[in-house]
């Protein structure tokens, strides 16, 4: 097994979002992945709450994302969207009562036999440092109980990170910042 | 619970332990953290994210643990961007209207690095701040200072082949907030930026060096450790000013490292 080294540089600190992005990161279609009327294009939504279960009107969300065949794509043109070309990366900021929508699509497995995920940035007003979580579909059941990431949670976390999919085919996926039912938020190794 | 949002969209928390607390009781909270990170020789490079000085955490910080993950195919890989998503006049947040804003005219210019040293290379940085005044073109902030017509405050770069990114702009002020009785922010950029795996995604705010706001701010002072603290401060570079033109800085950014496989192991290690 090759391990990697330890960093040599000292990674720079996070700091909040604060309040007042909204001029400057959001743009247009930036939650449109896909277009609506794509095939298979599906509303991936949700709200995101504090530790009093108040919706938080100032977050910002991004998501990253294989195409449905489970292809990691390198197409540029997320900030200037043309409507015809995935790019797996999209932008949002939630509304006045903490509500999100991506257009997209389903995620497919990037290796055979793992449960496919979308991968979900969250920012905010009042949170001091981004934090990072996995949305993964109901579907799999297979792939989701042999998870490695899954399977080492407990019945709360684990269950916070699969998405529900609503009658029609969306999916439906709330963040909680803190308190209960609060969303399970990953570290990777290296991150400092 | 305790936020009221008002007319015009400008939250506060009505906390009574928030907006009303003074600057000393906001200053004390922060030296009993610090001292208290003194004393447990651990080393705490990020911000906490419970800081409790900072009021608007209190609701907002997860109170468990992050899980460890490691990285799966999707997550060592960043989103693209190029010259489709960024126009090059972009970096210049002073051309952006009519005419000349008012204020210092600054460059602002270092690298990307990750935490290997390795360049980030064609990565987008975006940045956005508040005017000469301390006020942002933004419905949410009604901070009485005059809005600068010719000023937005954002701006977008792609970092070149040595990971360098530079952007001419306005030096902003600082400005008031609500976390308690008299609170001011230090004058700051804020700056957004990806590395090569999503995982290294981030954001952070720039500072000016010599600000007497800073040992005030909650916000900057959720970094306990002050080694850290001081790499979000920017150098004053006289080889980046610019003869009767602006004034520059330096500051380079280091993101996590890349969690993509290494080849070859680490030296003395088997």
């Amino acid at each position: 097994m090759s391990k990697a080294p330890a960093l040599k540089l000292t990674p720079t600190p996070g700091q909040t979002i604060g309040p007042f992005y909204g001029y400057a990161l959001p743009f247009k279609d930036g939650g449109k992945l896909v277009d609506r009327a794509h095939p298979g294009s599906i509303r991936l939504h949700g709200v995101i709450t504090d530790g009093a279960g108040e919706t938080i009107p100032d977050a910002l969300l991004e998501i990253w994302q294989p195409d449905e065949e489970g292809n990691v794509v390198s197409e540029t043109g997320s900030l200037v969207r043309d409507g015809h070309t995935f790019t797996g990366f999209g932008r949002v900021a939630v509304d006045n009562v903490g509500h999100y929508t991506f257009t997209t699509v389903n995620p497919g497995a990037t290796e055979a036999g793992k449960a496919p995920f979308i991968m979900l940035t969250v920012f905010a007003r009042g949170l001091l440092n981004r934090l990072f979580t996995r949305i993964y579909l109901p579907e799999d059941t297979e792939a989701l109980a042999t998870d490695p990431l899954l399977t080492s949670m407990d019945e709360s976390a684990r269950s916070s990170l699969i998405a529900t999919r609503e009658a029609n085919g969306d999916l439906r996926f709330d963040i909680s910042l803190q308190g209960g039912n609060e969303t399970a938020f990953l570290s990777y190794p290296r991150e400092s | 619970m305790n936020i009221e949002e008002f007319e015009d969209g400008h939250v506060i928390d009505t906390n009574p332990d928030a907006a009303a607390a003074t600057q000393d009781q906001i200053t004390a909270e922060i030296g009993a953290i610090h001292e208290a990170y003194e004393a447990s020789g651990k080393l705490e490079t990020q911000p906490r994210i419970d800081f409790t000085p900072y009021r608007s955490s209190l609701l907002r910080h997860p109170t468990k643990s992050l899980h460890h993950a490691d990285p799966e195919t999707i997550e060592l890989y960043a989103p693209a961007f190029g010259q489709r998503d960024v126009h090059a006049l972009e970096s210049d947040l002073t051309i952006q209207h009519n005419g000349e804003p008012i204020g210092e005219r600054i460059v602002v210019t270092g690298r990307v690095l990750d935490g290997d040293g390795r360049p980030v290379v064609n990565q987008l940085v975006e940045i956005w701040q508040a005017n000469a005044a301390g006020r942002y073109i933004h419905k949410r902030d009604q901070h009485p200072a005059p809005i600068d017509p010719n000023f937005t405050g954002v701006g977008r770069t792609i970092t070149g082949e040595n990971g360098e990114y530079s952007f001419t702009t306005i030096k902003p002020a600082p400005y008031p907030w609500k976390n308690h009785h008299n609170a001011w922010r230090p004058a700051h950029i804020h700056f957004s930026l990806f590395g090569t795996d999503f995982t290294q995604r981030m954001i952070t705010q720039m500072y000016f060096p010599g600000d007497p706001l800073f040992s005030l701010d909650p916000i900057y002072q959720a970094i306990t450790d002050v080694k850290a603290r001081e790499r979000l401060v920017a150098t004053y570079d006289h080889n980046v000013t610019t003869h009767e033109w602006s004034t520059g800085y330096s500051w380079d950014i280091v993101l996590t490292g890349s969690n993509r496989t290494w080849m070859e192991e680490e030296e003395g290690e088997h």
